[in-house]
């Protein structure tokens, strides 16, 4: 009977004819991204094993409180066993209890990397997208110059300099770690500025950002408030992305020897460590280049589901 | 005579490119009087959009610039005002509606969102005050079920509703002069309509004058009381609505309103819709004389000589033709 009413514009519906088409409303942009990432199977999934690892490392010491750097050569080089599950290394120090420890290591200065990464993109980028004229054209000089430097050896040189200094200021393993995670994401952000410019050069003359111009906001209000929130679509996949290229870049340094101290373990040094024993006790190398494997992988699964969900103009 | 509300005095707003200066207004006077409906007619690229935006000072400099002029806000001159002041007459004093309602809200934020933030930055109250706010105006625009369309995002509406939403916005704190740049072009006709009517009922029921630019003459005759016509940077004619009408003067208003399609006139004794032959000169260092020259029917050399002043050919009609 309702259904045969004449819909009013002014009258009010009775209940049930608004609460039916409320449930397939759309809601809010974040909710809508959410929706269509969860259809990418491959990125659910990948999120899935990705929580558990982080799960793993973090409450794994609860679960297996074991010493990293309990010695005992009665059973250095074991395999996998029920006392040792991922096996010993050459001093006999139990590898889960030191890869738990690395991942913690490993996710942590992968995360912290992306976030200064991200940081420092987003304020590169927006203010060359905003201020156009010089500042722009010297900062994309910048980015440019950046991108064309050699990583790896930069990487290594940087390390090799400051470490001493950051050592005295922060402590063994703060030094390392905040070295570590200025370097990575000081040398990653241009991808993020580049891209967040792009995005302010564009969102910067649509009408709502005038509108809101119009209507009194700053320009603060309006870089912050109207243009950013527009801009991150492309930021979260590209910071994503960048979680795994520092993961790799970490491991990359502890396996050349510059990262951590070679006491701490990482699943980059222990990987180092393993290298000579390849063909005596392979599965010493094989959990933890597993585990950089694993984490590497699911973020980038991840960063694709979530390219698909923040792109309008894919249909999910 | 009392002060008018706003007082455009020669006005000079002109862009640098690579080509050279391009005077997009060029010495455009006009004044609106307190709870005045003023429409500004004329083509596509004559300046109208320009000399609304800079009485908010919405252009962008460089390459934009003032070249001279007034622009006087009760009697006060926006022209020096920093980006800090103008922002405390943007909204509260002078607002603005733009022609494009689809892309006139910010995608990410709920309409309630958008128009709360209005009333937080101009009078200083908390969200939740001005969240209430933002619902009493979606009401008061006639969206239904405003309680709830405060949550909904701007994809949700139409093109007329968002037009209603950004009129809301432009209206939350009250403002003595609303600007509407070409508000119901991107609207079907129907909603035009109704968008025309809500700002006349806004208007009488906030007291506020209505500064309305548009380019369809059929929208000036029926919502204001006095027009100005610009061409390429200039006004050609200023007249009350029925002086404009009844008794136009300059040949380019001619033009304007014979170029009114008229459903009256049956289609037999129609003759074809006349145009007004050639577009809008290149305002890029315009030659002398009139602007109009080159597409007028009763040229004469003079016309080439020299620019012709507004002057008054009967009490409020101003005309700038030599005829």
């Amino acid at each position: 009977m309702a259904g045969l009413t004449p819909a009013s514009l002014t009258a009010d519906a009775p209940a049930p004819a608004v609460a039916a088409p409320r449930k397939n409303r759309p809601t809010s942009p974040w909710q809508e991204a959410w929706r269509r990432f969860r259809r990418h199977r491959l990125a659910v999934a990948s999120g899935v094993v990705l929580l558990l690892l982080i799960a793993a490392v973090t409450l794994g010491p609860f679960i297996w409180p074991v010493a990293i750097n309990e010695i005992d050569f009665t059973a250095k080089l074991q395999g996998p066993s029920w006392a040792h599950p991922l096996g010993t290394d050459d001093l006999g120090q139990d590898l889960l209890a030191r890869l738990i420890y690395g991942g913690r290591i490993s996710l942590a200065v992968g995360l912290a990397a992306m976030v200064v990464a991200v940081v420092v993109g987003v304020v590169v980028g927006a203010l060359a997208g905003m201020s156009a004229g010089w500042v722009d054209a010297a900062l994309m000089w910048l980015t440019d110059l950046f991108l064309a430097l050699p990583l790896l050896p930069l990487l290594l040189l940087l390390m090799y300099l400051f470490r001493d200094h950051f050592k005295r200021l922060f402590g063994v393993e703060g030094g390392a770690f905040i070295l570590i995670v200025v370097v990575i994401g000081g040398l990653r952000w241009m991808q993020v500025a580049r891209l967040v410019r792009a995005q302010f050069l564009s969102l910067r003359e649509k009408e709502f950002v005038e509108a809101a111009r119009a209507l009194g906001a700053s320009k603060l209000r309006l870089v912050v408030g109207h243009i950013l929130p527009n801009a991150l679509g492309p930021v979260i996949v590209a910071g994503t992305i960048d979680v795994a290229a520092a993961i790799i870049a970490e491991s990359t340094l502890s396996f050349l020897g510059l990262g951590f101290p070679s006491d701490i373990p990482t699943w980059g040094s222990v990987l180092r460590d393993a290298k000579d024993y390849l063909d005596i006790a392979p599965h010493w190398a094989l959990f933890p280049g597993a585990a950089i494997f694993l984490a590497v992988i699911t973020i980038n699964f991840m960063g694709d589901g979530l390219r698909d969900a923040l792109d309008p103009r894919r249909v999910l | 005579m009392a002060e008018p509300l706003l007082d455009i005095r020669d006005l000079k707003t002109w862009f640098k490119t690579d080509d050279g200066m391009v005077r997009a207004v060029d010495g455009v006077s006009l004044h609106i009087d307190r709870g005045e409906t003023l429409g500004v007619v004329g083509e596509s690229g004559c300046g109208k959009t320009v000399t609304a935006r800079s009485v908010l000072k919405l252009i962008d400099m460089p390459p934009g610039r003032f070249e001279a002029g007034q622009i006087l806000w009760q009697g006060r001159d926006l022209i020096p005002l920093d980006e800090t002041e103008m922002n405390k007459i943007r909204a509260r004093e002078i607002a603005i509606i733009f022609q494009e309602p689809m892309t006139s809200l910010n995608p990410v934020y709920t309409v309630g969102d958008q128009i709360a933030e209005v009333i937080e930055l101009h009078q200083k109250l908390s969200r939740k005050q001005a969240m209430v706010g933002a619902a009493d105006m979606l009401k008061l625009v006639n969206i239904p079920n405003p309680q709830r369309r405060v949550h909904d995002y701007p994809h949700q509406f139409s093109g007329g509703m968002r037009q209603r939403v950004m009129i809301a916005m432009a209206l939350s704190c009250q403002p003595k002069l609303l600007i509407a740049d070409e508000p119901t072009t991107a609207l079907d006709v129907t909603i035009q309509a109704q968008i025309l009517e809500l700002m006349q009922e806004m208007k009488e029921r906030f007291g506020m004058a209505i500064m309305l630019i548009t380019h369809a003459m059929g929208v000036v005759a029926e919502t204001t009381q006095r027009v100005v016509v610009m061409y390429a940077g200039k006004v050609v004619e200023e007249a009350s609505v029925e002086a404009l009408f009844g008794d136009p003067r300059h040949p380019y208003t001619q033009g304007l309103i014979r170029s009114i399609p008229r459903v009256d006139r049956s289609a037999g004794r129609q003759a074809r819709l006349e145009s007004i032959p050639g577009s809008v000169p290149s305002l890029l260092d315009p030659p002398p004389g009139c602007r109009f020259a080159s597409r007028c029917r009763y040229v004469m050399p003079a016309c080439t000589q020299a620019i012709p002043p507004l002057k008054e050919v009967a009490p409020g009609h101003k005309v700038a033709c030599i005829l």
